[in-house]
């Protein structure tokens, strides 16, 4: 399944002034359940990017497509996973879980096991009878990738859904959805302005400028898996990324669009 | 051991109605609690009530017109608060002629319930229905505005629709709250149960009574009244509380 993004640019109106530019002629191909991060820092639109292709946004110009298929309103196949918590308080962890296949029309007995498995597969069946507020910030989220896993979406799109976390339990979630990714071959699409976590995660790395946001460069990762953050190849590809990050707020006019293989 | 400070200020001012009735020495301005008690010891006998039927027949009737009129009421504001909560046009639309008839008390109706609905239970329905309609509506707005935009977006991405959405995500994400409008609301429509009962031409409930009694100088029986209907207020406000506790602990621990 591949996501295509043509021209997208959003603009936003601001009364008695002129549009902003959110986003400025983003092109952008992904698929081929490869793991993708779009890097950037706050204020460029990275985040907006995501809403729209989750259909929660619209384009000013521009398309998305699934397959060829334009997408504007959220699609079954693609599944956002938010950077605030977002689980159903009132629900326990496993019914948060069934909450997509309830949505589906799946019973609810066959729908609490597929539940299960899920939640096994992020390591909390015991916590299945719990509430999310018994949870911690880290469980949280792994509930919501449960959630988004059970309806088997081809694509997750991940808005900074570690950003809230503290270092250590971002670094061991980071591990951990690397092993679901390899375990159940999805495409990912990860929002986030840790340059550390981009390197760390991707097999492409997407750098916008910020305002507006336009890609600054995308860059194929050469590191083999399993990573490891102390090597120096590492060191290597972050301080690049950094560099470019650091040129992009300097020269807005940028290569844009280059693709750079290291 | 349970500090005593509660009980201090009802057992002096129990033994001080008992001293004053003693030094006044007239049962109708303030009657020995030796002759209200047997009233409340027999809440099944319409002996004690000036044959207007026992307390409890009295304190059933008057349940039943609030049950009546908080229901309409509840049938109407949640799916109307819902409805507001959720449409920028219908909140526009109402929210002028809402807080234009929200401060007028449920009582100032009564001449105009009288106009329309003649004596009887419509009118008092009627009533209780105003009392208990705006504290339901404004807590549902409230609850359905207090809904996480992310909690309706997740919904979006998994697939759910609009009626999905509304029965699964704002329905039970806005039910604490709504819930606390109908504790208030059917305080407020017991409340205005026993006023519209002294409407003329009722003939039970225990807003009659108490009036009945006045008419022949029963004070005793004023109070005893007055005290069913206190309890009978706690009661219902404990059932609230407790389904409170039960069902929506999560609004209080959730962080």
């Amino acid at each position: 399944m591949t996501l295509t993004i043509r021209h997208l640019t959003k603009e936003f109106p601001v009364p008695g002034k002129e549009n902003i530019t959110a986003l400025s002629d983003i092109n952008l191909k992904v698929g081929n359940k490869e793991f993708v991060s779009v890097l950037g820092p706050s204020g460029c639109g990275k985040t907006t990017l995501l809403r729209i292709i989750a259909g929660l946004d619209s384009t000013t110009f521009g398309t998305i497509e699934l397959d060829g298929e334009i997408i504007d309103s959220p699609s079954p196949q693609m599944v956002m996973i938010f950077q605030e918590y977002s689980l159903y308080p009132w629900r326990t962890v496993r019914d948060n879980v069934t909450f997509g296949l309830e949505v589906e029309g799946m019973k609810k007995p066959q729908a609490r096991e597929v539940a299960l498995n899920y939640l096994h597969l992020v390591g909390l069946d015991e916590f299945a009878e719990r509430y999310p507020y018994e949870l911690s910030g880290g469980m949280r989220q792994r509930v919501a990738v449960a959630r988004a896993l059970a309806i088997e979406p081809q694509i997750l799109l991940m808005d900074e859904p570690f950003g809230a976390l503290d270092a250590q339990t971002r670094n061991k979630l980071q591990k951990e959805l690397l092993e679901i990714w390899e375990q159940t071959r999805k495409t990912i699409l990860f929002v986030t302005h840790s340059v550390d976590e981009a390197v760390y995660l991707s097999d492409r790395i997407v750098v916008l400028t910020p305002r507006p946001g336009r890609i600054r460069d995308i860059i194929v990762s050469p590191l083999p898996r399993p990573r490891d953050r102390t090597s120096p190849e590492f060191a290597r590809i972050r301080r690049y990324v950094l560099d470019l990050i650091d040129e992009s707020g300097k020269a807005k006019e940028g290569l844009r669009g280059q693709t750079s293989t290291l | 051991m349970r500090s005593p400070v509660p009980l201090l200020l009802p057992v002096l001012l129990i033994v001080g109605w008992e001293v004053a009735a003693y030094i006044i020495d007239n049962p109708f301005i303030l009657p020995s609690l030796t002759t209200v008690i047997p009233i409340l010891l027999h809440p099944f006998s319409a002996e004690y009530t000036l044959g207007t039927g026992s307390l409890m027949d009295n304190a059933a009737v008057s349940l039943f017109r609030v049950a009546s009129g908080f229901a309409l009421a509840a049938v109407i504001a949640i799916p109307l608060g819902i409805g507001m909560g959720r449409s920028l046009f219908l909140n526009d639309f109402l929210d002028a002629t809402i807080e234009l008839l929200r401060p007028i008390p449920p009582l100032a109706w009564v001449p105009l319930a009288l106009a329309w609905f003649k004596i009887g239970f419509v009118s008092i329905v009627f009533i209780i229905f105003i009392g208990a309609f705006f504290p339901i509506l404004l807590n549902t707005i409230d609850g359905v505005k207090s809904i996480k935009r992310t909690w309706v977006e997740v919904a979006g991405t998994l697939g759910a629709r609009e009626t999905q959405v509304l029965g699964k995500v704002i329905l039970p994400g806005a039910s604490p709250t709504i819930w606390t409008g109908l504790r208030v609301g059917f305080g407020i429509a017991w409340m205005c149960v026993v006023a519209a009962e002294w409407l003329p031409g009722i003939t039970r409930g225990l807003g009659y009574l108490i009036l009945y009694a006045y008419n022949f100088g029963q004070t005793n029986v004023i109070i005893a009244g007055m005290v069913v209907i206190g309890v009978i207020g706690i009661l219902i406000d404990q059932v609230f509380k407790a389904g409170e506790r039960r069902w929506f602990s999560w609004r209080s621990l959730d962080r």
